[in-house]
């Protein structure tokens, strides 16, 4: 497990990094499912912003709201759940003038207006922002090989620009045209083989019960970059997989992100993992986001009580204490019945009677780049 | 690592990828009974489909003077006992004056050679090549002496010729109406399980509706319905998607309870993710998953469809003269009388038998190398 030692040996992007344009804005973001039980807000007031390029990690325990932030985010939520207020604004960089009509170079979208079966959306899912699931072993439609699920992709995202003969002004290509199926299955073998799966002229032709795990999570993720994103959404993309094979998902994905400038959402519940991998860091507990920060300072000036008590449950190497590992008190509470005032209040170390479960605390800049959601850094 | 991708030789792919249908081909071909039905329903399709015409010694509607003659023996021994050359006798007609029948009566003096490959009536091969060629025939002109390996009819026609044109019908409607139903029947079972919701409940009480229907009152009602006059290949059709609209609605509904559970997969949502159609989620990627189910159930309801038919003309509702099938056949068969002084024209019944046998025996070896969970 990583820890604060590893961390010292990283070297981070510097924070001059928020100049990059902006791509994805997540304002106030509220997803509620309706149940026969009563309402669950599983996602309650999030923000946050993604810029080109950049890592932005979520971390939560399991069920409070990451996934249902992903899925809202390319407006997939299953059944009973449905987005009730907030914005989700997309920079649409315009890739394919000619194809897309746009007129801008930039054009935002807000993702919560669109029609979740209609033609935008699903231009944008897969082509412009990919997504990895947590599953390698069922992400796969088991009967078709690695290479039918690329071309897959490729042909329903990629376009190639038609180079006329004798023309000069490479830069000012306007037309495009589809992928065809060789070009596309090469394409394919050069994504398998980018992904560090050997062989992948053989591979190509796999079938998914033929590979292994790691092996089918690199084709996933082969599949999600076939397109060439802005950004990729890794909903624990590694939690399936054993540490080696981990670390060498997260060496390519690092790699992948530098070769194409893309954006990732990294959304786990390993700290050690976003702690390598991030820039920039939400916690979200009951689907509330509690700390927003930079990664160093998150990890080496937690304010929140919620992250505080998150990184002291990590367990160190080191030297023999004999002392137990700290975990944090009490329960997650019932999504249904949540407590009043601050959520975190009945299992908060720091809780002040009459103040924690009475008030709900506000987003408080607690810092440079560092926001907390919590009654201690209140006036 | 400029490798290009060398093309992958037809050998070397199979060894890669040895895919779902090559480990189902591999279980199937050791199951004995599977394969024995699979190759006797060929066999049936090859004969009764696409060659009755060669197999049997005349055309359809050749009618004779030799009115109801019992089925003919092939003989390899004459009346001196002596081993000779395949032949018949001809057949003498008497009348009984005591009981008032006509009878036939071997002619022993005649004798007609049976030989492989005669020349007689015209017809046109898959309905393009003109020929003349029968795989058996005698000897004689057609006037003066028939052959009738399974009798002959009221109206002196060809008993065996009969059944075996009356297959391509009885055979052709099962499959095609299978055909049909299978369309329907994934196609709203996917579209069901898939979308659920308003457009389920719309299926499903649809499917509940038909099923609640006494068949035997809904056929009859649906196939009066079908006007005397129009032409009988018109007839055959409607005919084939009245089955086949019947039919689809417990097919559609074992489709539906797949595809629900299909589609909480995570491929099913990664395809999403994608940006794959819901069409193309639908039918690329969660239907080839029922298909192991589908062909099965496809298979053991052929039969059924063939017997629908079978027992609609039987009861004279379904496929009517001039159009012949096993269904028509039986409808001659089924008078006392014909039991009676005609039972050769019970022969009709084996074939049926038959067919639905082998399906049944195709279908089981399909269920035991389609299931991925029985032992390998």
């Amino acid at each position: 497990m990583e820890n604060a030692q590893t961390l010292a040996g990283q070297t981070f992007v510097n924070p001059s990094m928020d100049s990059r344009p902006t791509l994805l804005e997540v304002r106030d973001l509220k997803v509620e499912f309706n149940i026969r039980g009563g309402v669950i807000k599983a996602v309650d007031g999030l923000t946050f912003d993604i810029k080109r390029g950049q890592t932005v990690g979520i971390i939560g325990e399991s069920g409070c709201g990451k996934s249902v932030t992903a899925r809202a985010i390319l407006r997939m939520i299953p059944k009973p759940g449905r987005i009730t207020g907030g914005q989700i604004l997309y920079y649409r960089y315009s890739r394919y003038p000619d194809r897309d009509g746009a007129k801008k170079d930039v054009e935002v979208i807000d993702l919560t207006t669109l029609d979740p079966d209609g033609e935008l959306i699903r231009q944008i899912r897969g082509g412009e922002i990919a997504m990895i699931f947590q599953e390698p072993m069922s992400s796969l439609t088991p009967v078709y090989t690695a290479g039918t699920h690329l071309n897959e992709a490729i042909t329903l995202h990629r376009l190639l620009p038609i180079k006329r003969l004798g023309d000069q002004m490479v830069e000012a290509i306007t037309k495009y045209r589809r992928v065809t199926k060789e070009e596309a299955r090469q394409i394919a073998i050069e994504m398998l083989r980018r992904v560090g799966i050997p062989k992948p002229e053989q591979r190509v032709d796999s079938y998914p019960h033929q590979l292994s795990g790691g092996q089918r999570q690199r084709v996933m993720i082969a599949i999600a970059l076939s397109t060439e994103p802005y950004m990729l959404i890794a909903d624990e993309p590694t939690t399936a997989l054993d540490v080696s094979i981990e670390a060498q998902i997260l060496d390519i994905m690092r790699e992948l992100q530098q070769t194409a400038n893309m954006a990732i959402m990294f959304i786990t519940h390993n700290l050690g993992v976003i702690a390598s991998m991030a820039d920039e860091i939400v916690v979200m507990y009951m689907g509330k986001q509690v700390e927003r920060a930079k990664v160093v300072d998150l990890f080496y000036h937690p304010k929140h009580p919620y992250t505080q008590a998150l990184l002291q449950s990590v367990p160190r190497l080191g030297p023999k204490t004999g002392a137990r590992l700290a975990s944090i008190e009490g329960m997650v509470p019932d999504p249904l019945n949540l407590p009043t005032g601050c959520v975190f209040h009945p299992r908060c170390p720091a809780f002040m009677p009459g103040k924690c479960d009475k008030l709900i605390p506000s987003w408080n800049k607690v810092g440079e780049n560092h926001w907390a959601r919590c009654l201690l850094y209140e006036e | 690592m400029a490798v290009a991708a060398a093309p992958l030789t037809q050998a070397k792919k199979k060894e890669i990828g040895q895919s779902y249908w090559d480990l189902v081909w591999y279980r199937f071909k050791k199951n004995r009974l599977g394969v024995l039905g699979a190759i006797l329903l060929i066999a049936l399709y090859g004969s009764f489909v696409a060659l009755p015409e060669v197999i049997s010694p005349y055309a359809l509607e050749n009618r004779s003077n030799f009115v109801e003659a019992p089925p003919t023996a092939i003989r390899l021994i004459d009346e001196k006992g002596q081993l000779r050359a395949p032949f018949i006798y001809g057949l003498e007609r008497k009348i009984d004056p005591v009981r008032r029948l006509r009878t036939w009566e071997l002619d022993t003096d005649r004798k007609y050679p049976v030989r492989l490959f005669m020349q007689g009536d015209e017809y046109k091969l898959f309905g393009l090549i003109p020929m003349n060629i029968h795989l058996f025939g005698i000897e004689a002109d057609q006037s003066e002496q028939r052959i009738f390996l399974l009798g002959s009819d009221a109206l002196g026609r060809d008993y065996f010729t009969r059944i075996m044109y009356g297959g391509r019908l009885s055979l052709m409607i099962g499959l095609l109406g299978q055909f049909l139903t299978l369309v329907l029947g994934t196609t709203l079972g996917v579209i069901s399980g898939y979308y659920g919701g308003a457009v389920d409940m719309f299926v499903q009480r649809f499917t509940e509706f038909l099923s609640a229907f006494p068949n035997i009152p809904l056929f009859m009602a649906l196939s009066a319905a079908i006007p005397v006059f129009w032409p009988p290949t018109a007839v055959y059709f409607m005919l084939t998607i009245i089955l086949a609209f019947l039919g689809w609605g417990g097919l559609a509904r074992q489709v539906r309870g797949l595809i629900l559970s299909l589609r909480e997969r995570e491929y099913a949502l990664a395809a999403k993710s994608f940006g794959a159609s819901d069409w193309r989620i639908m039918f690329r990627h969660l239907l080839p998953g029922t298909m192991s189910h589908v062909i099965v159930i496809a298979t053991l309801s052929i039969p059924g469809m063939i017997l629908a038919e079978t027992a609609l003309s039987w009861l004279g509702l379904g496929l009517r003269p001039p159009l012949t099938s096993w269904g028509t056949l039986l409808q001659d068969a089924a008078t006392i009388r014909a039991i009676r002084f005609t039972p050769w024209l019970l022969w009709v019944v084996p074939p049926i038998l038959l067919t639905i046998l082998t399906y049944n025996m195709l279908g089981d070896g399909l269920r035991d190398a389609l299931d991925p969970y029985s032992g390998r």
